[in-house]
């Protein structure tokens, strides 16, 4: 009987192919561009936007969101609920049932067994995995059977759409990384680079830093899709570059984030061959105040720890009186123009979570001024720069090399010399930046700076697991590996607490009201992170693209088997 | 008649006769004229076109202008006047030029004349030449200025540290064509009869080197030179392209160069005032070489 049921059901399939408008791998190549390179195709042993994205065209969640920020089932039936029995009445399980039939690119089957896998993978405590916030709270993930999956929480958890859900914890194949737990995993070369996976692709070649080839993937489970026989994603350049090879040259059909300057974009949509999209989503370019010292004078390992707290960050006076210095507006104008909004906060978005915190959109150089001197930072010796005890107020300010960035340091530099800070500017590589790699002193999780500048965001629609990240046990430190979120070294209990309550919350305008006083205890409050620019994403894809859909709460290609070549 | 043409005034007039020859060289003349302007223009710029320290929000104003009466390069994308950074940008590019070239030429010339004149050193020397020669240069800068920028930094400030840590690595990675070349002179000199009779006599080696050999080596050398300069300033435009060199807020011609590439369409003056006095300053050096070059042999002085 089943024999005879999946036969026919194969023999349908067969007979309605022709029938469907599209059909897998008629359209050729899709080209796509990303100024950062791809290191990676793991999502679990970096943070970094790129490779996320990247490895989303091969390995994919149990569900993931659509444009509009709803959840959508991607590798499962249906989205749990209480209503499907899917999340237990205590708020302390959920149950994912997988869709039957669901292959690998290689021809085997996925089961549960492979998700529990995936969960052992990021939670294994040698393991320093990216991801790791997206796991908080797990007791135990265990198969019930070969297509369902139960999640167990330590606690009553009202979000339990964390783990396995979007484009940053996807399944990976239990037979492929079975090797490669704990310490294993950043030496699993070709595991990391060529993941076996779900989605429309599957990676063919795979040169770091550089290249990423991919072809269709022949058992993807939507037999008409996706559209294009093969996909590249080429790295490195420059932003300024990828979105002209798109909107000028044609050369690529998709460039993500071109950030630009706003005139430039105007001349170059000009040229008519393609078009910007942008995504409001919950980026926010902020300023990163490190508390630990990362005096080179210190020995390495000891740099940027807890060991050793910054000598004079760590005074609230002084990181306020730096926030208040910046006008958040020239910033906005000068380097986004429409794709950005001046915020205050850390969690911008969607509405419901976005605190009314404005204060800080007005700049008060004067006050800044006056705050320093009251608190005891006096310029004693004549040359500009305020100290106290002997600590001079001159700070190493770090980013990335990209012009709006370059801008940016250019302007907070003047600002802060006015109300008599040092500054010295510092411009790295963003493939190196982000790389994630232990071993280079220059990336933003180990921050020997004082200050430094990126964007954020978080994907999905609850904040939860990104409030999570300023965690004190999420610092990035040698012990982990140099991974974490926590790049400030913020550790405060009380926030630690009310991360915990946010967990154990179910209410919705309870949870609001707690991710609020989180997101002030980060900004207002204590002035840890400095929010600048509330940033939307800026892609920019060829007229010759269809199906694009830009997202802002997963990864933008979430829909890439939709994709088309327009005639 | 003979007791006329000794040395002595010969020697004297020597500077004199190289100018002169140097004269009738064109393009040198013209290559000096315009480096002197350029060095000038960097020099005393300044004095004359002070930097107005505009507020921010002012500044913002007049950002992106043409050139004008009160700007006469335009501005850039936060307003500031073209003008003064292209001389702040100027007098580093130059004093990176020039000390690297200096550093090159002084390491190359010494090892060129150690190996060229000891033959036990020979071999050791030109390997260790092969051995630089075969390095791949802008990924050992990249590394060299990523492991010792720190460092030298924290000893000596980030912008005097960033050139010296610069100036050092483009002139200890471009030393060797220098190194060859003078050896190969030096290999053909020392069996000349003069230094013969200079060492047949008993002069010590370093006396041989200093006062026979080293002022007939000075031609090759100053060629070397001059390309060489044109060689540092382009290197650390590149370093500072890759985000390596100098802190982004330090203005080099070859950081406003890259400044200025995404508002190429836009803006193109932003680009060609930079890439302009690059272009200008390796054309003349090369030129000024050339004219040095023909001036200083003998050989072909006086033709």
């Amino acid at each position: 009987m089943k024999l005879k049921s999946a036969l026919l059901g194969a023999a349908c399939a067969f007979a309605m192919a022709p029938a469907a408008f599209a059909e897998r791998g008629t359209d050729g190549e899709v080209k796509l561009t990303f100024p950062q390179a791809v290191s990676i195709m793991n999502p679990y042993l970096s943070s970094g936007t790129k490779d996320i994205y990247a490895s989303s065209m091969v390995i994919e969640p149990l569900a993931g969101y659509d444009d509009a920020g709803t959840l959508i089932p991607k590798l499962v039936s249906e989205i749990p609920s209480f209503e499907n029995g899917g999340i237990s009445e205590d708020l302390t399980t959920i149950t994912w049932k997988l869709l039957p039939g669901l292959m690998w690119a290689d021809g085997s089957a996925l089961t549960a067994a492979d998700v529990v896998f995936t969960g052992q993978y990021c939670m294994d405590p040698a393991g320093g995995c990216a991801q790791l916030s997206k796991f908080d709270g797990i007791a135990s993930i265990e198969a019930v059977d070969d297509l369902s999956v139960k999640i167990t929480f330590t606690a009553p958890k009202p979000n339990p759409f964390n783990a396995f859900v979007g484009s940053t914890s996807p399944i990976l194949q239990k037979a492929q990384f079975e090797a490669c737990l704990g310490a294993a995993a950043p030496t699993c070369t070709d595991q990391n680079s060529m993941p076996i996976g779900t989605g429309p692709f599957k990676v063919t070649a795979f040169t770091v830093n550089d290249t990423v080839s991919m072809e269709a993937n022949a058992n993807y489970r939507d037999p008409a899709k996706p559209a294009f026989a093969s996909a590249v994603i080429k790295g490195g350049g420059d932003a300024e570059g990828s979105a002209r090879a798109v909107m000028e040259t044609g050369e690529f059909d998709y460039a993500w984030n071109t950030q630009i300057p706003p005139d430039s974009q105007a001349a170059m949509a000009a040229a008519g061959k393609g078009q910007f999209v942008v995504a409001f989503g919950t980026l926010v370019e902020r300023l990163e105040m490190n508390m630990t010292d990362p005096s080179a004078d210190l020995p390495e390992g000891e740099r940027s720890t807890a060991k050793h707290p910054h000598p004079f960050l760590t005074d609230i006076n002084v990181r306020t009186a730096l926030s208040m210095a910046i006008d958040r507006q020239i910033l906005t104008e000068v380097g986004y123009g429409a794709g950005g909004a001046p915020t205050c906060n850390v969690v911008p978005a969607p509405a419901m979570y976005a605190s009314d915190n404005t204060a800080c959109l007005t700049q008060d150089i004067e006050g800044a001024k006056a705050l320093l001197e009251s608190s005891g930072w006096v310029d004693s010796d004549g040359d500009g720069i305020r100290e106290k005890d002997g600590k001079k107020l001159s700070i190493l300010y770090q980013s990335t090399v990209n012009p709006i960035r370059q801008d940016f340091q250019a302007l907070i530099k003047d600002w802060w010399s006015e109300i008599g800070v040092e500054t010295e500017l510092k411009a790295i590589d963003p493939s190196v930046f982000f790389g994630g790699d232990a071993g280079s002193p220059d990336t933003f999780q180990k921050f020997y700076a004082d200050v430094e500048m990126y964007a954020n965001n978080f994907d999905g629609t609850d904040p939860e697991a990104y409030l999570t990240q300023y965690k004190c046990d999420k610092a990035p430190s040698p012990e982990n590996q140099w991974q974490g979120e926590n790049m400030n070294r913020f550790c405060d209990p009380a926030y630690d607490a009310m991360v915990s309550e946010l967990s154990g919350t179910r209410d919705a305008a309870k949870r609001a009201e707690l991710a609020k006083k989180l997101n002030d205890m980060v900004t207002k409050d204590s002035r840890i992170v400095v929010p600048l620019v509330h940033r939307g994403t800026l892609s920019a894809h060829s007229n010759a693209l269809g199906g694009v859909k830009i997202n802002a709460w997963d990864t933008e290609l979430w829909n890439v088997a939709d994709w088309f070549r327009v005639k | 008649m003979s007791k006329q043409s000794t040395a002595i005034p010969k020697a004297q007039s020597q500077f004199g006769a190289v100018w002169r020859q140097f004269r009738v060289h064109r393009g040198a003349v013209f290559g000096l004229v315009v480096l002197g302007i350029l060095a000038g223009f960097v020099i005393f710029g300044p004095l004359f076109w002070p930097e107005v320290k505009l507020k921010v929000a002012e500044a913002l104003k007049v950002k992106n202008q043409g050139p004008s009466m009160r700007f006469p390069l335009g501005t850039d994308q936060l307003g500031r006047d073209m003008m003064v950074r292209m001389m702040a940008a100027g007098k580093v590019s130059l004093a990176v030029g020039f000390v690297a070239m200096i550093i090159a030429i002084f390491v190359g010339t010494s090892i060129g004349v150690l190996a060229g004149y000891f033959k036990r050193l020979d071999g050791p020397l030109m390997r260790l030449t092969d051995l630089f020669l075969s390095l791949p240069l802008i990924p050992l800068l990249l590394v060299m200025v990523m492991l010792f920028r720190d460092k030298v930094a924290s000893i000596m400030g980030p912008e005097l540290g960033a050139f010296l840590l610069i100036v050092f690595a483009i002139g200890i990675t471009s030393w060797m064509q220098a190194a060859r070349i003078v050896r190969g002179e030096v290999l053909a000199l020392k069996e000349r009869e003069y230094v013969l009779a200079a060492r047949s006599i008993g002069a010590p080696a370093r006396r041989v080197i200093l006062r026979h050999i080293l002022p007939n080596v000075v031609s090759p050398v100053m060629v070397a030179a001059t390309l060489g300069v044109a060689e540092a300033i382009i290197t650390e435009s590149v370093l500072s392209f890759l985000g390596l060199g100098f802190p982004p807020d330090f203005p080099t011609w070859g950081r406003l160069l890259f400044d200025g590439l995404q508002y190429l369409q836009l803006y193109p003056e932003r680009v060609i005032w930079p890439g302009l006095a690059i272009s200008l300053t390796v054309l003349s050096v090369n030129y000024i070489g050339d004219g040095l070059r023909d001036a200083l042999d003998p050989r072909t002085r006086g033709r």
